[in-house]
């Protein structure tokens, strides 16, 4: 029981040091606009029901992490944000998600437009199998934009928002397969950008690279949330305290408690967050 | 303790064996190819020439008879075939693959393609008859021929395409779908060219078949005998298939062994032709994508 205690001493001592830096405080969280509120939401995959009853909000221009145990809901909620959920057949979700104030589950939401203002990046990195270029300008372009020098500075554009502009602009026409692991996601965060979205979910962006790859994605998480609110969802308790202003953690489809990370991390209210993150179980 | 096999004497001399047995089997295999275009290289020698490529079909003299009709008539049928089956084979595909829902209808189409594969030509060649010649009064013209024809090949088509759409990972339509593209901006500009590779396969597959394809061009009565080129649509034609048939069944020994030989090469040159085209669309296509 005293190693336990002094085990989590240790991760909350180690949490402090690497959260202090950048994170915003608490009356920060609570000052800003709310960018995405959920209200009362239950979803349900055919039969099985995968979400209880969550409501939380997520500020604007925050990192929010989602975080919880294999199944727990939390990516299940991520793609409730961007309506991803709904090309699972059988899916269904009750209660309210409001972006800007306006229900987006609402009959009259048109699903495309909803996608282009929150993007999404997913675990396992996916470019086309295109070149680097078409791969970002491919949002620009199903929404219609035709002119070569437009998608010209949109690419540029969002290549060097996501920290890969240096490495790739002399092979622009290569194929996006040939980049490395760590690029290819980056590249898959220009992609997204590219629609111009004002949210970002990232669905454990940096759970298959290397250390210094996943260094690169916290860092460019970091210098984004100054233009987009960001959701992520992290198996890594590091990853959330280095990265994430809010936190919120789910178990079993509900959601057990949300609050500014470094009080999550250093103060939980609930003793199953605690147990969660220092490692008692998950 | 030691690594030699205890208890199973004979493990490896089987093991050697069975390996054996399987070279075997793959030899005998290209052996009975080999002695077959052996044999049709030497009947079809010295009666293979310019003269055979550009001349009509002659009743009177083998060495006059030329397989001009039939060559231009089967480059005519699977260019129509093609335009038919592939446009409707491939959206078939895509409806099925992509839009339909999974559902007792589905389920029962996807059971009927499959089965519709494996139905002999010649059934198809007796529906032609009655639906295209007959009902539809096109004649056996090359209209009917590639219609018929199509029929016979669209299951190929369409199964060729649904596998090729299928092996499209479901990462790239996700991709696509989160970055506000509609269902069909994702088909066309994704799925399509992902899975092309594997349509143009089964199309040149399809295309193949319809080019060696005799019974239901007889079904619905397509001449054997031909003295002229087809000019428009509806007119009436021969096929290589049909036209060596044709050469196999007179009496005269030069025409069905030497002549018959000689339109059996032209064939095959064709055949390889196709398939080296397959290869090359595959690769070209598969260099596009750069996976």
């Amino acid at each position: 029981m005293t190693e336990l205690a002094s085990q989590s001493k240790e991760l909350i001592t180690l949490v402090r040091s690497t959260t202090i830096n950048h994170a915003r405080s608490v009356d920060d969280l609570l000052e800003r606009p709310q960018k995405v509120v959920a209200e009362h939401v239950d979803f349900f995959y055919g039969e099985h029901q995968a979400l209880h009853d969550v409501s939380l909000s997520i500020p604007a221009n925050c990192v929010t992490a989602l975080i919880g145990p294999s199944g727990c809901g939390k990516s299940t909620f991520l793609r409730c944000i961007n309506r991803m959920n709904d090309m699972i057949e059988g899916a269904r979700l009750e209660g309210e998600i409001l972006l800007d104030e306006i229900d987006i589950y609402r009959a009259r939401t048109d699903v495309v437009e909803l996608r282009k203002r929150v993007g999404m990046v997913f675990q396992k990195s996916n470019p086309f199998p295109k070149s680097i270029y078409d791969n970002v300008a491919y949002g620009p372009k199903v929404a219609g934009v035709r002119k070569r020098s437009e998608l010209d500075e949109i690419v540029e554009k969002c290549l060097r928002r996501a920290a890969l502009w240096e490495e790739v602009s002399g092979r622009l026409n290569e194929s996006a397969l040939q980049l490395s692991g760590g690029q290819q996601q980056r590249l898959c965060i220009a992609r997204a950008l590219a629609t111009d979205p004002d949210v970002l979910l990232m669905d454990e962006p940096a759970s298959a690279l290397d250390p210094k790859s996943t260094a690169r994605i916290e860092d460019l998480i970091f210098e984004l949330k100054d233009s987009y609110t960001i959701v992520i969802v992290t198996h890594n308790m590091q990853q959330a305290a280095r990265v994430s202003d809010q936190t919120a953690f789910f178990y079993e489809g509900r959601l057990v408690e949300i609050g500014a990370t470094t009080d999550m991390f250093t103060k939980p209210r609930q003793r199953k967050t605690e147990d969660y993150i220092t490692g008692r179980f998950g | 303790m030691s690594l030699a096999s205890r208890g199973r004497p004979y493990a490896k001399a089987a093991s050697a064996a069975f390996a054996y047995v399987c070279a075997l089997c793959a030899f005998a295999s290209v052996a009975i190819l080999v002695v077959l275009l052996w044999q049709m290289c030497r009947f079809a020698w010295g009666w293979l020439d310019w003269q055979f490529l550009t001349s009509f079909d002659s009743l009177l003299s083998p060495q006059k008879a030329g397989v001009k009709a039939a060559l231009v008539g089967s480059l005519y049928l699977i260019s129509l075939t093609a335009l038919f089956s592939v446009p409707v084979g491939v959206g078939a595909a895509v409806y099925l693959e992509e839009y339909a829902q999974r559902s007792r209808w589905r389920g029962f189409v996807q059971t009927n393609i499959a089965n519709l594969a494996g139905v002999p030509s010649i059934v198809y060649g007796i529906l032609g008859l009655g639906l295209f010649v007959r009902g539809m009064k096109l004649g056996a013209g090359v209209l009917a021929g590639a219609l018929t024809l199509s029929l016979v090949v669209l299951p190929i088509v369409i199964l060729a395409s649904q596998e090729a759409l299928r092996a499209v990972p479901a990462s790239i339509r996700q991709a696509s779908f989160a970055l506000g593209a509609t269902k069909w901006q994702t088909i066309w500009h994704q799925l399509l060219p992902a899975a092309m590779p594997g349509i143009m396969t089964g199309v040149i597959l399809a295309i193949s078949r319809a080019l060696g394809e005799a019974a239901p061009l007889v079904a619905i009565g397509a001449a054997g005998f031909v003295m002229f080129l087809p000019a428009g649509v509806n007119d009436r034609f021969t096929a290589l298939p049909l036209q060596i048939y044709n050469w196999t069944e007179n009496a005269d020994e030069q025409y069905q062994f030497h002549v018959a030989a000689a339109g059996i090469i032209v064939l095959l040159a064709m055949l390889i032709c196709l398939n080296a085209a397959a290869v090359y669309l595959r690769y070209r296509f598969g260099r596009r994508i750069r996976w």
